[in-house]
This record gives C-alpha cells, structure tokens and sequence, in this order.
C-alpha cells in the first residue's frame, strides 16, 4: 500500500497531481482514494491531498503514516515531514522550497521543478516533474498507466500537451 | 455493473438519485456538500428535469414538500446548519408521511461552527431535530461506493413507507473521490402513489389531502399510533449492520462513517499486539442495530464508541449494552479527526482490564 501526501500553494496544480496519481492507480486495477484538504486552509492559499493506492481495500483515507510526501512550499514541508515513515520518500520543489527536511532517516530528492518546468515551456509541468521522481521511487503506477490516466482526464483539447508531459515525467524520473 | 469510476462522495450522491429515478432537487448551496447542487444543475437540465437554487434551506425543504406531495422522487441536500434551518419542513414532512431524501453532509458546530467534517448531527438526524415524536430512517455509509448503495436505497425505502429518509456523512465522504460501480439498471421500487399524492385528477375522484395537521385528541393520537407501527415495521425490515472481525474479540469498537475505516486500520494495528478487536458499524443509525452489540455484550472486555462529536451515538450503544458491560468514549470535535494512535491507546487500556 502506498501512502502519499501532497502538499503546497492553492493553484499549483496539487489536487491535480493526487488525481492523476489516483486515476493512474484506478487504470492499474488497484484500490484508490483520493482526499482534499477543503478546510480554512484552502482560503489561506495552502492545498494538500491524500492519495492512497493499494492492492488491498483502502481502510481510512486519512494518512497517518506517509510513505511519500511532495511538497512545492515551505510551510508544507515543516507541517508533513514528520507524517513520513521511517524509509520513507520527500519530493520537494528546490526552487520554493529553499530549507532542505530536518529529517535523516528518509530519501530526499530536492528537484528545481519550477525552473525546470520553465525551461520545458510549461510552468504547470512542475508538478508532473514532481511525480515522475514519485513513480520511479516507489513504484505506485507503472509510467503507461500513468498516461493512460492522463487521456482519460485531460479534455481533447489537450491531448496534445500529453506527450510533452510524459517527457516532464522522464526527465523528473531520471533527475 | 459497468466500468469503475472515480468520483468525489457529492457527485455520486447526486448521480445515485438521478438513477434512482428523482428528477425533483431543491437545495441551497453550503460547504462541504455544494458539489451535489452542482451536478444536478448540470444534469438535471439535460435530461428535464427540476433544479431549484431555493432562496433559502427553508423553502428548499418546503419544496420538496410540495413536490414530494404530488408523488414524485425528490431530494434535498445540505450541511449541519443548514439542515438545522430545514428541521421544521422535516417535522412536517414525517407529519404528513411524505417520502423524500435529505442528504445530511456533516460539518462541524454548533452555530455556523467550521466547514470542516463532523458527527456532531447525530442527535439532530436520530433523535429529531424538530418536534414531535417521529423518526427518520437514518443511512451511514463509509464510501463513496456505499454512498451509491444507501442512496438508491433511501429512495426505496421512502416510497415504501411514506416516510423522509435522510443520508447523512461527514464532510470526508462528500469531498473524497474513489472508484464507483453503478449498476446498468437500478432496482427502483414501482410504488403506485395515486392513493394519496395531491397529483391531479381531472375531478374523476375524491381530493387527496396531504397535511400534518389534526386538531382533534384523538384523531391525532391515532396518526400518531399509525406513525409508530410503521416505525417499528422499519426497525423490522430495515437495520443494517456490518459486524467486522467481532467473534472473540477482547474488545469492540464502534463507530460509523468515516471514523468506522479508521477504526479497521487500528484492528490492523492492535492485532500486532495481540488484541483482538471487533468492529460494529451501524449503517442505518436509525433504525440502530440495537442486537448486535447485546449479542457481544456478555463476552468482551469491554465496548469502545468513537466519534467525531463530544458523544451522541454513544448514548444508543449504553442503551443497547443495558448495563451488561462497559462503554467508553472518544471523540474529537472542530473538525479534528480520531486518530488511529489515539484510538489504538484506548483499546489498549480497555483490553488491560481483568474480565
């Protein structure tokens, strides 16, 4: 089973990032939740989700134990780093993110995803970076299911954008 | 059933009702159930059926009164203060033994309270929230997959027995999303309602009356006594339960919503302990499944109520023990969660207890 929390500014593409996780898991045949923080922190510009993937059914969709967490502010990172397992995977943003985890007895992958997104000619890639680093750490969903998600989800319109994407994922996979 | 969907708990309660045959919604928009006027102000003008944005909770349930009234399957949806405005209708409508859903997606109070989830409305959905001695058959379901299952339901069973029928769920389960399978064909109860419903005639009969009003002692009492006996053929008929991993347990947990699949993963946890952990999650809270937790009363250590309120369910598990054992609380309230650590130590000390 695999845990993930993922936290950061409201607009960055968060929630997003949660559901194409879930739906990638939903593609792979395995048992899926997905749920938003809607609380007063929403208001504040701060977003968070859990996203569970399992082979098993999904007991409580509340997160005690992360086995990963993606963070693409500050704050997210000192309000989940302790929700990590020992073992357990951070993903984080290194151009917002400027303070690295206190953390020593976890894998940290600090990835410029913004600037990088930038450089791919889309700023919303950053998050897709982000869980390419994700999938090959941890496995949850295999790359194809990942893009089979992505044409489920994305209107036509921006199929088009899909291939693009899947080299974020690469290039977040490989960094 | 067809291909699993991923969907967020307030679509597929408005989904559910669409299948189950209701083209009548009325509703007022509140956190964390607005997604399900969403939808149906989407879906219903597609098929033609009726939305209402009402100017207010209370003419929204006086809505679907009137619909309800004429014999067609009507909804309405909001959140704990909102359904505190809508309690009067509610009266009425057990009154007048009018079939309607009210879908109850909990957040936290009292007053306008946070936005965040709870199960601080137990008192007011099981207990009657208005006046008069009524009771609404009260669905909890767990997921978004049982959400579908108990919706479709609530409509079958309130045009079976005339009566509201309210399904009610912490903020969680409106705002998740997980797979749903729906059903290619819903088994929709054909009940012929033209024995009572206000439904227009052409003048070829006698005028239906729908009212909650009888202003004689007796003729009051005896609609009342009416109302009772189909109370108890609900408690006969419809009370559901999930009884998880409780023959043997040293301990049963009890909760529902939300908070019960928490509790599956503390069993989960207790289990490295060696503590063996039951869980009864009642599904309908009322009717409440009073026998299952006398079945078990004699032979756990004890009985262990969690909620998201400072302890309202927990008064009907105390009257289902009778007194045979013991029944602790925890609760969190403000929009806070059980933790599954917090909830592990209380088992913890109840199954320390000498037997």
């Amino acid at each position: 089973m695999q845990q993930v929390i993922l936290a950061g500014f409201g607009g960055q593409g968060i929630l997003s990032m949660g559901k194409f996780i879930a739906y990638s898991g939903l593609e792979e045949g395995k048992n899926v939740s997905w749920l938003p923080s809607y609380g007063p922190e929403m208001r504040g510009g701060t977003a968070n989700c859990n996203v569970i993937v399992a082979e098993e059914e999904v007991g409580s969709p509340i997160i005690s134990k992360a086995s990963a967490l993606i963070v693409m502010n500050q704050p997210s990172l000192e309000k989940f780093e302790d929700y990590v397992e020992e073992g357990g995977v951070i993903i984080l943003d290194s151009s917002l993110v400027p303070v690295m985890p206190k953390r020593k007895d976890v894998k940290v992958f600090a990835i410029p995803a913004t600037t990088k997104a930038y450089e791919f000619g889309n700023a919303t890639f950053a998050g897709i970076i982000l869980l390419g680093k994700l999938i090959e750490e941890t496995k949850i969903v295999a790359p194809e299911n990942f893009e089979k998600a992505l044409y489920k989800i994305l209107p036509p319109k921006k199929h088009g954008l899909i291939p693009a994407e899947m080299e974020a994922l690469k290039f977040g996979a490989e960094f | 059933m067809g291909e699993k969907l991923l969907m967020k708990g307030n679509e597929v309660i408005a989904e559910a009702a669409l299948r189950a045959g209701c083209r009548h919604y009325f509703g007022y928009p509140i956190t964390p159930q607005t997604e399900v006027a969403h939808y149906m102000a989407k879906k219903m003008e597609q098929i033609g059926g009726v939305f209402v944005q009402a100017e207010s909770e209370v003419a929204a349930i006086n809505m679907v009164y009137g619909a309800a009234s004429a014999g067609v399957r009507a909804m309405t949806s909001s959140s704990s203060p909102g359904i505190s405005l809508k309690q009067e209708g509610i009266s009425y409508s057990a009154g007048a033994e009018l079939p309607m859903v009210i879908i109850d997606i909990v957040r936290c109070g009292p007053g306008l309270g946070g936005i965040l989830p709870a199960q601080c409305d137990y008192f007011q959905m099981v207990k009657g929230g208005g006046h008069g001695d009524y009771n609404l058959t009260v669905l909890a379901p767990c997921s978004v997959q049982e959400m579908y299952e108990v919706v479709v339901g609530a409509f079958n069973i309130a045009d079976r027995y005339r009566t509201p029928v309210v399904v009610m769920g912490d903020g969680y389960l409106g705002q998740m999303m997980e797979a749903v399978e729906f059903r290619d064909e819903e088994p929709i109860a054909k009940i012929d309602k033209s024995s009572w419903a206000a439904c227009g005639h052409k003048m070829e009969r006698e005028h239906n009356t729908i009212t909650s009003i009888y202003i004689e002692a007796d003729v009051l009492e005896a609609h009342n006594n009416k109302l009772q006996a189909k109370y108890r053929e609900i408690e006969k008929n419809e009370t559901r339960v999930e009884e998880f991993n409780c023959e043997g347990a040293d301990v049963i947990v009890t909760a529902y919503g939300t908070v019960a699949r928490i509790v599956k993963n503390v069993i989960k946890d207790a289990e490295k302990e060696g503590i063996k952990v039951g869980l009864i999650r009642p599904i309908t809270l009322w009717p409440f499944p009073s026998e299952s937790y006398a079945k078990y009363a004699d032979k756990v250590k004890g009985f262990l109520c969690v909620e998201m309120s400072t302890g309202q369910m927990v008064e009907d598990v105390r009257l289902a023990v009778n007194g045979r054992n013991t029944v602790d609380f925890y609760g969190r309230t403000g929009g806070n969660v059980p933790s599954q650590s917090a909830i592990l130590e209380e088992v913890r000390k109840i199954a320390a207890k000498k037997k």
